[in-house]
């Protein structure tokens, strides 16, 4: 299979959001983020898991958007949900209550120990460019029964170190997960244990909790990700092979966004609720 | 009891210098319309709770309301950031703006708490997180029954909270519908609210257990249509998600941002307030 004779007609950003959507089991309640985490949530509903439950910070529940929401309260996800519930409701009883299989998050940066960083860069009193903030996720990460975390791969988002923990992995030295209060243990998930980027997929060293490179998607060279990894990235002696997306996969990821950008353009336009 | 009167009339009287002041609604509902009132009467040194800052705290940050911002997600949602409230951290401009930043889960957590009118908030939260380090408002306690070390965090009890909802009826209760955020927990945590209605009906046909603030859990209502623009009112206008986009480059530039506000708000007057 070389490069010249195949003639692949998708993006590495079509192929991101299409593998982080496998990644989602049928059935599975997931806590999505806004963002690539929402695309690829939906895509995963609307394809292989329609049963898939998901769960947006908002309060809403079991929605199924028709559009992609461009901000985390979009009209559409209370209109098309199960219910909504109040915010205080929503991190108390649902999340912290343990019921959240997957916690999907974006991050602006991430480090070798799959720790997120979305407040800053720099520091804290003087920050070079500051960032949003926290939001959910730093609850999300932990109280979830497991995390995957999508982001696109570049030197300037997969750091050594970040330069601040927003939201745990597993700490400065892979270790934060290890030797809980029993107490906090019983709640405490396994953290990310999926790395989805337009590159490749990383998951945790089962001992280091290190992120190694377990699938490289197709057309993409090991010379690729260490290129653009901050830290010297180590590959699994398993080295898999992401499969393509289907034409199917793409069909519908293709006319979700199309349909999303068709009412985001229009939203001015004196569209009534 | 809650006192119909202009929003010019109930900023004026609930809103003071130094207030530490509460604007609600979780993308849904935020009180633009009120915000913009509290800007045109240049209230100055204001603490500012809000769980997403949003483009109404980038506006009263940018114009100098406040000096101190207790948070949890300060970004232009879906689109990137809030470059006024970034001018004032990074910059000092216009003024230094003092931070406290939370988790989501902890400020709704203060606004329960503030309503249960408990001191602080208790929750498994910010396990492995820097943010303890950065605000000296989370701190840690130990469960006297099991021995877990938890978060704790202040509760939110504001001198005022102001929140958008759809409707009120003639005797002053409230209905609040769709996304339904902190917005019960910030007025019943509050010494003081305002509330800006798209309407006053006869009846708010609500179901039992719809969202209903009392009259007598409010202190001004203004009618104020439109008054969550360019947010939303569930049931009578969709979000302005291109606006939202918009706002990027008029914040961006201090200049464009100071005409653009002296324009479509200063300049507006009350009833214009929310129009973007």
């Amino acid at each position: 299979m070389s490069e010249a004779t195949i003639a692949r007609d998708y993006t590495p950003a079509e192929m991101m959001t299409v593998t982080a959507a496998r990644a989602l089991v049928n059935g599975t309640t997931c806590f999505v983020g806004i963002g690539l985490p929402s695309e690829a949530a939906n895509l995963a509903r609307l394809t292989h898991a329609p049963d898939t439950v998901l769960i947006y910070e908002s309060g809403t529940i079991q929605t199924k958007p028709d559009v992609l929401p461009l901000s985390i309260g979009d009209g559409e996800l209370c209109d098309t949900a199960l219910t909504t519930v109040s915010v205080p409701e929503m991190f108390r009883y649902w999340l912290q209550g343990g019921h959240v299989d997957v916690g999907f998050l974006g991050t602006a940066q991430i480090d070798r120990y799959a720790n997120l960083n979305t407040t800053l860069i720099g520091d804290y009193r003087e920050p070079k460019v500051r960032l949003p903030g926290g939001g959910g996720a730093p609850e999300i990460a932990t109280n979830s029964r497991e995390v995957f975390v999508t982001i696109k791969h570049s030197k300037r988002t997969f750091v050594k170190d970040v330069d601040f923990i927003t939201t745990v992995g597993f700490g400065r030295d892979g270790k934060a997960r290890d030797n809980l209060n029993p107490e906090t243990a019983k709640h405490m998930g396994k953290g990310p244990t999926l790395v989805i980027t337009d590159l490749c997929l990383l998951r945790p060293d089962p001992d280091t909790h290190e992120l190694i490179v377990t699938s490289i998607h197709p057309g993409v060279t090991r010379e690729q990700i260490v290129e653009a990894t901050g830290w010297e990235v180590r590959f699994a002696d398993q080295l898999d092979a992401t499969p393509e997306p289907t034409a199917h996969e793409l069909d519908v990821l293709r006319e979700l966004k199309a349909r999303t950008d068709r009412h985001h353009a229009g939203d001015t336009a004196g569209e009534r609720a | 009891m809650a006192e119909f009167m202009s929003l010019h009339d109930a900023i004026a009287r609930y809103v003071n210098d130094g207030a530490t002041v509460a604007m609600e609604g979780f993308t849904h509902l935020i009180p633009f319309a009120a915000g913009h009132e509290v800007i045109r009467q240049k209230k100055r040194d204001l603490t500012l709770i809000r769980m997403t800052p949003d483009l109404i705290y980038d506006q009263l940050i940018g114009m100098g309301c406040a000096k101190k911002l207790i948070f949890s997600w300060g970004g232009n949602p879906g689109v990137g950031s809030l470059h006024r409230l970034r001018d004032a951290v990074e910059k000092g401009y216009p003024t230094p703006l003092e931070i406290h930043e939370h988790s989501h889960a902890a400020m709704a957590c203060a606004y329960e708490a503030g309503a249960a009118g408990l001191p602080l908030a208790v929750l498994r939260g910010y396990i492995g997180s820097d943010l303890p380090k950065v605000n000296p408002d989370i701190r840690h306690i130990d469960c006297p029954f099991t021995g877990e070390r938890l978060a704790a965090i202040p509760s939110n009890r504001p001198d005022v909270a102001i929140i958008h909802a759809q409707r009120a009826d003639k005797q002053g209760n409230v209905l609040i519908e769709g996304i339904i955020g902190v917005q019960k927990e910030a007025v019943l945590a509050a010494k003081h609210s305002v509330v800006t209605v798209e309407e006053i009906v006869d009846d708010l046909n609500a179901h039992p257990n719809a969202c209903v603030l009392p009259a007598w859990t409010i202190s001004a209502i203004a009618v104020a249509p439109g008054g969550a623009a360019p947010s939303y009112t569930h049931g009578y206008y969709p979000r302005q998600n291109s606006f939202y986009k918009e706002w990027d480059a008029i914040a961006r530039d201090r200049d464009t941002f100071a005409q653009w506000m002296e324009e479509h708000v200063i300049n507006a007057g009350e009833s214009k307030g929310a129009s973007a």
